[in-house]
């Protein structure tokens, strides 16, 4: 027995260093060492918050700062509320897109200061209620609040107990539909679908299937280049309307979408802040990146690289 | 979602029925029916007073207190000494444990820009190891399974999420098994250790996620951390009870030889329970694995982001490919700990007939290995899986296929479908249950509880009652009720339809298996998307999902009970004449009532276990509270309730059906 295992060693030995003897490019010759990162950016925490808009910025974003700036950029996928805790503890230095959110700008700004405002990205945040192409071309007026409760009973589901149905999404975004149809005394009922994929599922079979829906939804958004979604009018939005969340009876207020960094990153002088800061694009550019990521599902490296290469004036500012 | 893939201990048989048993059970199932006819006299004549409902936007004291005291943890959290000396250190030691085992297999350490060992190396090390600690059927399906994950094009997320399930699991075995043998040993910790048990396998994960990062920081130790918070407890009860169930003769006997406390646990003990404790390793790491899309959230590197970001763009494909590598991935580490503990026991038994031949060839393997690892360590084409990744899109596209042909052809008949069971079912019922005075409903929950479970589960059901309405969420919890329940109706149904048919034919178990192991470990999104299409952001779609991932466990529990069933028992039916029939519903399914009351009992616990994924898809109530907890600040507090809701339902409900069942197969 010991003999024939003996032997089986020797094989094996003789079969591993013929193996290794032609085995090919070894790991560490100079073709496949990793990029060098040069200088004084070193690394840039970016968060990047669970949706694809915000995935276009912080491609671009992190494109140019390790293309142009030589940064390591780590990015990190994480929910608003879990990425503005970061800024305390050092794991996150900038996010890109910020939608209102008054109660963390209150807790970490005000409040902690670990966190400073960066200017705004340049997009406009639209909330709203929003009815299907197919809907808003058969029935024009359904576009006016005023008529909603004519429609009502269309939008009866399994869900809205004799009511008509106005869906809402994700629990992230602000919503202040249940007062909002309380006060504007429709006959609806709000039914929470939890999810921005439950909301998007839903838009898109009711176009399909031409059917009757009328849900929360927002843009800039990936999806209204599929489904081109018609918004409702609400009440006209004026200052301080929406002061009394329980009183609300007006339209969501169009939000200057803006950009948070951690205030330790924005005294540390890294041309990785500049950037955060300069960084400034419209709701063009930013679908143009989300299609690249969401229809033409490029990844979202390849997707910035794109759009850098075929807007160079507008990097170019960013990082002068 | 508690424990994924159970296995179910072996359930006794029960005996046969006596007559005074008989008369009792009529009796019972009287009382129940007077419960239940009087509720719904009294419903008719107060419906709609003292609900205790509240709406979504709108908190209760306590959930305010909630939100104060997270934002005064978090406010001091770089001054508290126990933040600096106790959550850092612990932080500090896990994160290590990450990132060494990443730098083996999966990240690129500082210097190399590949991992220290490559794909050749790791699959030739797992079918090594699957070998040697199991059999070479097992070992194949490794190899097989691994090489899949770098077809797929998915080499280095699958890597990721093995390191991190690895790390996850290690730590929760050091601290399972100790925990496990204690509580096998002691009552009192075994009482104890319950319902903390419970509590953290119950506990939406959402609900504790937010504070981990602000505990641990984003990264991989709070990754790991939140996966052992609820992979270690199936590790911790099937070690008790395993060190329980070593008959107390063998005990004995060992004590009469003289033998110490402690040599008595690692002579006796120990060793003879090694096998069931290899199958709570395989539980903790299916557990472990039904956290990777959910750890995720919090930047944990992996297949689980994958799955997260294709969904995003609802990429159902995409996501497909991901999810299914978690499967794979699930089904061969299931094969091989199965596979591991059948070893054990072929071992204990005869610990001397293993061939010869044996010794030479493990040490021959190990040499080919060594190679393998060198080889992957040294050559960029070993290193880094070639191709790319080709099935994978092949893959995505047919599952995309797929799901378009579903949606386009079936919708039609699944609104039909859905309104039947909504308007029927479901709406009757929750108005029932919401509707009536709050009282009233704690009332019939109280009788039913000591009428099934006896006194003991009648007054767990009173504290639970009680910290339900200290939640402030009574409404609620009576709407995520009612879709639990009729949920769990169903999952029995197909529980008993598919367990049957399993449980009679060897051949049927074999092949559906698989595709039970798969609706448990595979990413409830991922097959969500299509179901979202085709019944809409309702409530049913929500007990459709709860279905998918809690039938899988109650026909592998009613199956197995089948199984038991003493085969001259049915001989001797079918000898008197007994058509198939006649011998399922008079002999198979009365004599596993035991199985059947089991299968309830985990069917309800992981209906309950999917309700935060319901309220991701239309269900509301607690599920989206949760849910709107873990993405808002102001309901924070609220999101904390509610998952304490959640629990207190889940702990209410396990206490009395398995009172009940200890009745039945008393």
């Amino acid at each position: 027995m010991a003999r024939h295992w003996r032997a089986g060693a020797a094989g094996l030995a003789v079969l591993g260093l013929t193996l290794t003897a032609c085995g090919g490019a070894k790991v560490g010759d100079s073709s496949s060492s990793g990029s060098k990162s040069s200088g004084k950016c070193g690394t840039f925490n970016l968060a990047v918050n669970p949706w694809v808009g915000y995935e276009a910025d912080a491609a671009v974003v992190a494109y140019v700062a390790q293309h142009n700036l030589g940064c390591t950029v780590n990015k990190k996928d994480l929910k608003e509320e879990i990425a503005w805790q970061g800024f305390g503890t050092g794991e996150v230095d900038a996010v890109l897109e910020n939608w209102g959110h008054d109660d963390l700008k209150k807790k970490y700004i005000t409040g902690q200061k670990t966190a400073v405002e960066a200017g705004q990205t340049g997009n406009k945040g639209l909330i709203g209620w929003y009815v299907p192409p197919w809907l808003a071309k058969a029935h024009p007026d359904i576009t006016d609040w005023k008529n909603l409760n004519k429609y009502a009973s269309h939008f009866k589901t399994s869900e809205s107990g004799g009511k008509g149905q106005l869906l809402d999404g994700d629990p992230s975004y602000v919503t202040n539909d249940a007062a909002l149809v309380k006060n504007l005394k429709l006959d609806f009922k709000v039914v929470y679908a939890g999810s921005e994929t439950a909301l998007i599922q839903a838009f898109r079979k009711a176009e399909k299937n031409k059917e009757w829906v009328l849900g929360y939804f927002y843009e800039p958004q990936w999806f209204m280049s599929e489904v081109p979604l018609v918004k409702v009018k609400l009440p006209a939005y004026k200052t301080g309307c929406d002061a009394d969340a329980a009183k609300v009876a007006c339209d969501y207020p169009v939000y200057d979408l803006d950009k948070i960094v951690s205030a330790k990153f924005a005294k540390s002088g890294s041309p990785a802040y500049d950037l955060v800061k300069n960084f400034n694009w419209t709701n063009d550019d930013q679908n143009t990146v989300a299609k690249y990521i969401a229809v033409d599902k490029m990844s979202p490296d390849a997707a910035a690289e794109k759009w850098v290469e075929a807007n160079k004036d507008k990097v170019d500012a960013w990082v002068k | 979602m508690t424990v994924a893939m159970e296995k179910p201990e072996q359930t006794q048989t029960a005996e046969p029925i006596a007559p005074a048993v008989r008369v009792r059970r009529i009796s019972r199932a009287m009382v129940v029916a007077a419960i239940l006819v009087l509720w719904l006299v009294l419903f008719a004549v107060l419906r709609g007073k003292q609900t205790l409902s509240l709406a979504a936007a709108d908190l209760t004291g306590l959930h305010r207190w909630l939100n104060d005291v997270n934002d005064s943890i978090g406010a001091d959290r770089n001054s508290n000494p126990l933040f600096l000396y106790f959550f850092n250190e612990i932080r500090l030691i896990i994160d290590n444990l990450v990132t060494f085992i990443q730098d083996l297999i999966s990240q690129p350490s500082d210097t190399r820009p590949v991992p220290q060992i490559g794909w050749l190396g790791v699959v030739g090390l797992t079918g090594y190891v699957s070998w040697a600690a199991g059999n070479w059927r097992v070992a194949l399906l490794a190899v097989a399974g691994f090489t899949f994950f770098g077809l797929q094009g998915l080499w280095q997320e699958s890597m990721d999420t093995l390191a991190l399930t690895l790390s996850a699991v290690v730590v929760a075995l050091l601290f399972a098994i100790p925990l496990g043998v204690w509580a096998g040993l002691s009552d009192r910790v075994n009482r104890i250790m319950t319902p903390v048990l419970d509590f953290m396998q119950t506990m939406p994960t959402f609900v504790y996620l937010a504070p981990l990062t602000l505990f641990f920081l984003i990264g991989g130790a709070s990754a790991v951390i939140a996966t052992v918070i609820y992979a270690a407890p199936p590790a911790i009860r099937i070690t008790a009870h395993a060190i329980r169930s070593v008959p107390e003769t063998t005990v004995e006997a060992a004590d009469s030889l003289g033998a110490t406390r402690r040599q008595s646990l690692l002579k006796v003990l120990l060793p003879m329970s090694k096998r069931t404790v290899v199958m709570g390793v395989n539980q903790t790491i299916m557990a472990a694995l039904a956290m990777v899309t959910i750890a995720a959230l919090i930047d944990a590197p992996g297949l689980g982001k994958t799955v997260l970001q294709a969904l995003q763009s609802l990429d159902v494909g995409t996501a497909f490919n991901a999810g299914l590598a978690i499967v794979v991935m699930a089904i061969v580490l299931d094969r091989v700990t199965t596979a591991a503990s059948a070893r054990e026991e072929a071992a204990r038994r005869s610990r001397n007939r293993f061939p010869k031949w044996r010794r030479p060839l493990l040490g021959a393997g190990a040499a080919v290995t060594a190679v393998l690892v060198y080889m992957s360590h040294t050559y960029v084409w070993a290193a880094e899986f070639p191709g790319d990744g080709g099935m994978g899109s092949s893959i995505a596209g047919g599952a995309d296929d797929v799901t378009t042909w579903l949606q386009d052809n079936l919708s039609g008949l699944t609104n039909a479908f859905r309104d039947t069971i909504t308007n029927g079912l479901l709406n009757p019922f929750q108005s029932l249950l919401t509707d009536s005075p709050w009282w009233l409903v704690g009332a019939v929950l109280i009788g039913l509880g000591v009428v099934l479970g006896g006194w003991r589960a009648g007054i767990t059901t009173v504290v639970c009652l009680g910290l339900l309405l200290g939640t402030g969420l009574w409404s609620d919890a009576m709407t995520t009720l009612a879709s639990t329940v009729v949920a769990t109706v169903l999952v029995m149904v197909l529980g008993v339809v598919f367990g049957v048919w399993m449980g009679r034919s060897m051949l049927v178990d074999r092949v559906l298996r698989p595709s039970l192991d798969a609706a448990q470990v595979m990413p409830p999104f991922v097959y969500l998307v299509p179901f979202l299409a085709l019944f809409g952001a309702t409530r049913f779609t929500a007990i459709v999902a709860a279905i998918v991932y809690a039938a899988p466990v109650a026909m592998k529990i009613i199956a197995d009970g089948v199984r038991a069933v003493p085969e001259t028992t049915v001989e001797a039916a079918t000898s008197a004449g007994c058509n198939t029939w006649q011998i399922i519903t008079k002999v198979q399914l009365p004599m596993s009532r035991s199985a059947l009351t089991l299968a309830t009992n985990q069917g309800l616990i992981y209906v309950l276990s999917m309700v935060v994924v319901g309220g991701l898809v239309g269900a509301g109530a607690l599920g989206y509270d949760v849910v709107a907890g873990f993405s808002q600040g102001e309901l924070y507090g609220k999101g904390l309730a509610a998952g304490l809701a959640i629990v207190l339902l889940g702990v209410m409900f396990d206490r009395i059906t398995q009172a009940a069942a200890r009745r039945a197969s008393a």
